[in-house]
């Protein structure tokens, strides 16, 4: 990247980061974790295209400067804005979800592997698409898994982002500025001797925990 | 210069003196052992929180009206946002509250700014309680409707409405009161409502024994009675930056102090329902904009329309 252009992405990651919490008010709960620079996989909860940026505008610039978010290819690849959005100011890992890309040089698990052993920390949203349906989450998809069992000593942190499809459900223009709140919970490994189904079950339980209770609204 | 300004200054000077005096209280109160006493915690906390509103205030003071409105403009923005995360809503109130953050909001000062009484009195009680519902109900989810509706013209009138009554009272033309001094009649109504507040707290806290509601709220009647009279005093010896009186001037911090009691309590019901503590976490140590704000947010509309009545 030539040095005008990391400026640039410089200066848009900070105008991102000022707007969401210009407009949400958006407050990092340091439930489970302390906020330092430590490797970790942050896995979230995705109901919509503002999680990442939420997440990546709310913790402190310490943790943001290593901290990459695992994202879509096709989407972050559209057009030349977002692909300097995506690859150069959020720094993503970018990986091809249709599996018949899947090659030698272009293995989802390892691009992310390779980011982990650079010292990288990750957001990774498991369920693998937004949610949509009335449920708190989706099945997970067994990356997460693969992950935590291949680099056993990398925290795995739930975060919970509560309000945003209320801040900007599907098909609307116009964000309205209701307040943000992105809960991390305790971090979680694979056990030596648990099976796919069993961990991804746990993880999801620890993710859907931290979420506010409902029952206080109608 | 002219008084008004000398005025200023003087007030300026003294709110300064006075808050140097409360911060040296509270360091004194934490080195006689009151550190980690919650009491302590909590006077220190809203003292710095003041500090922060006295140096915000001036500045707006010093860009004049239009500073002091654009100040309430970004307060009530504040309030309405922690309103409005606790309400019910479904995506078919949408369209309904962004306007109510985009339009309403900001209409609502100008009408303020521009000194149309007959509109913002009654743009958002009239207007913006007819129209919104329409644009939530053209979108077609029946599900719980009227709960939404109501929420969301409940915080509109409280963080908007009500708050809008404070740089209001910069538009007051009373006789014999220059209309310049406007910004002194704010500062006196906030001034009053919160020193009630802050001595409410302390007498509670000595010699408070009857609960106004249990299970609730701290606040007794014995602190609340002595905060009301400590306001009606306070309000005496301010009663030069008002057209009132001394008389007047104690009565009027009397029935301010009451009224943002009283909506202290209401505040403290709705909180209560939705599971909370404080609306939000964006003053430090000291919870959101309406935790701050509410005592005046009540007080404002019933000390906006008194003056009104009775001296204009």
């Amino acid at each position: 990247m030539s040095l005008p252009r990391r400026f640039a992405a410089k200066i848009v990651g900070q105008a991102i980061a000022l707007f969401a919490r210009f407009i949400t008010a958006v407050r990092a709960d340091w439930r489970g974790i302390e906020p330092v620079n430590k490797q970790r996989v942050y896995f979230a909860n995705h109901v919509s295209n503002a999680d990442m940026p939420m997440i990546w505008s709310c913790m402190p610039p310490s943790i943001r400067r290593d901290v990459r978010p695992v994202a879509a290819a096709d989407y972050w690849l559209k057009n030349k804005l977002r692909a300097f959005v995506g690859p150069e100011v959020f720094n993503c890992v970018l990986v091809d979800r249709r599996p018949e890309a899947r090659d030698e040089n272009n293995d989802p698990m390892q691009n992310i592997l390779d980011a982990l052993d650079d010292g990288s920390s990750l957001i990774i949203f498991p369920e693998g698409n937004r949610n949509m349906t009335t449920d708190p989450l989706l099945p997970f998809k067994s990356g997460l898994f693969n992950m935590g069992k291949a680099r056993p000593d990398v925290d795995l942190v739930p975060t919970w982002i509560a309000n945003v499809t209320e801040i900007m459900p599907k098909g609307e223009v116009i964000p309205l500025p209701l307040i943000c709140t992105v809960t991390f919970g305790t971090p979680i490994h694979v056990d030596d001797d648990e099976t796919k189904d069993a961990f991804l079950e746990r993880a999801s339980n620890a993710l859907v925990s931290l979420a506010p209770r409902q029952e206080d609204r109608l | 210069m002219t008084s008004t300004d000398s005025d200023i200054i003087s007030l300026f000077l003294g709110v300064c003196g006075l808050m140097l005096l409360l911060t040296l209280f509270g360091e004194v109160l934490s080195a006689r052992g009151g550190e980690g006493n919650p009491v302590v915690e909590t006077f220190k906390t809203r003292v710095r929180s003041w500090w922060g509103m006295v140096i915000l205030f001036t500045l707006a003071l010093i860009a004049g009206k239009v500073g002091i409105i654009v100040l309430f403009a970004f307060a009530s923005f504040a309030a309405l946002r922690e309103f409005l995360t606790l309400t019910n809503k479904r995506q078919a109130d949408h369209l309904a509250l962004a306007l109510g953050f985009f339009v309403v909001l900001p209409l609502q000062y100008l009408f303020v700014g521009l000194d149309w009484q007959a509109l913002y009195t009654v743009f958002i009680p009239v207007y913006a309680f007819l129209m919104l519902p329409v644009v939530s109900a053209l979108r077609g989810n029946p599900d719980r409707f009227l709960i939404r509706v109501a929420e969301t013209q409940w915080a509109l009138m409280i963080a908007v409405f009500c708050m809008s009554h404070v740089p209001a009272l910069l538009m007051i033309d009373v006789a014999g009161y220059p209309a310049d001094r406007g910004v002194l009649l704010i500062a006196f109504l906030i001034m009053v409502v919160q020193f009630g507040d802050l001595l409410d707290f302390f007498f509670g806290r000595r010699i408070g024994k009857t609960r106004i509601i249990p299970n609730l709220s701290s606040k007794t009647w014995e602190g609340m009675a002595c905060g009301v009279a400590s306001a009606a005093l306070i309000g005496g010896l301010l009663a030069w930056m008002t057209p009132f009186g001394i008389g007047g001037a104690m009565a009027m911090a009397a029935l301010a102090s009451t009224a943002g009691m009283f909506g202290n309590l209401v505040f403290a019901a709705i909180k209560a329902d939705r599971g909370i503590k404080d609306w939000s976490h964006l003053i430090p140590g000291q919870g959101g904009f309406t935790d701050q704000l509410d005592s005046v947010i009540f007080a404002a509309p019933i000390f906006y329309h008194v003056t009104h009545l009775i001296w204009a």
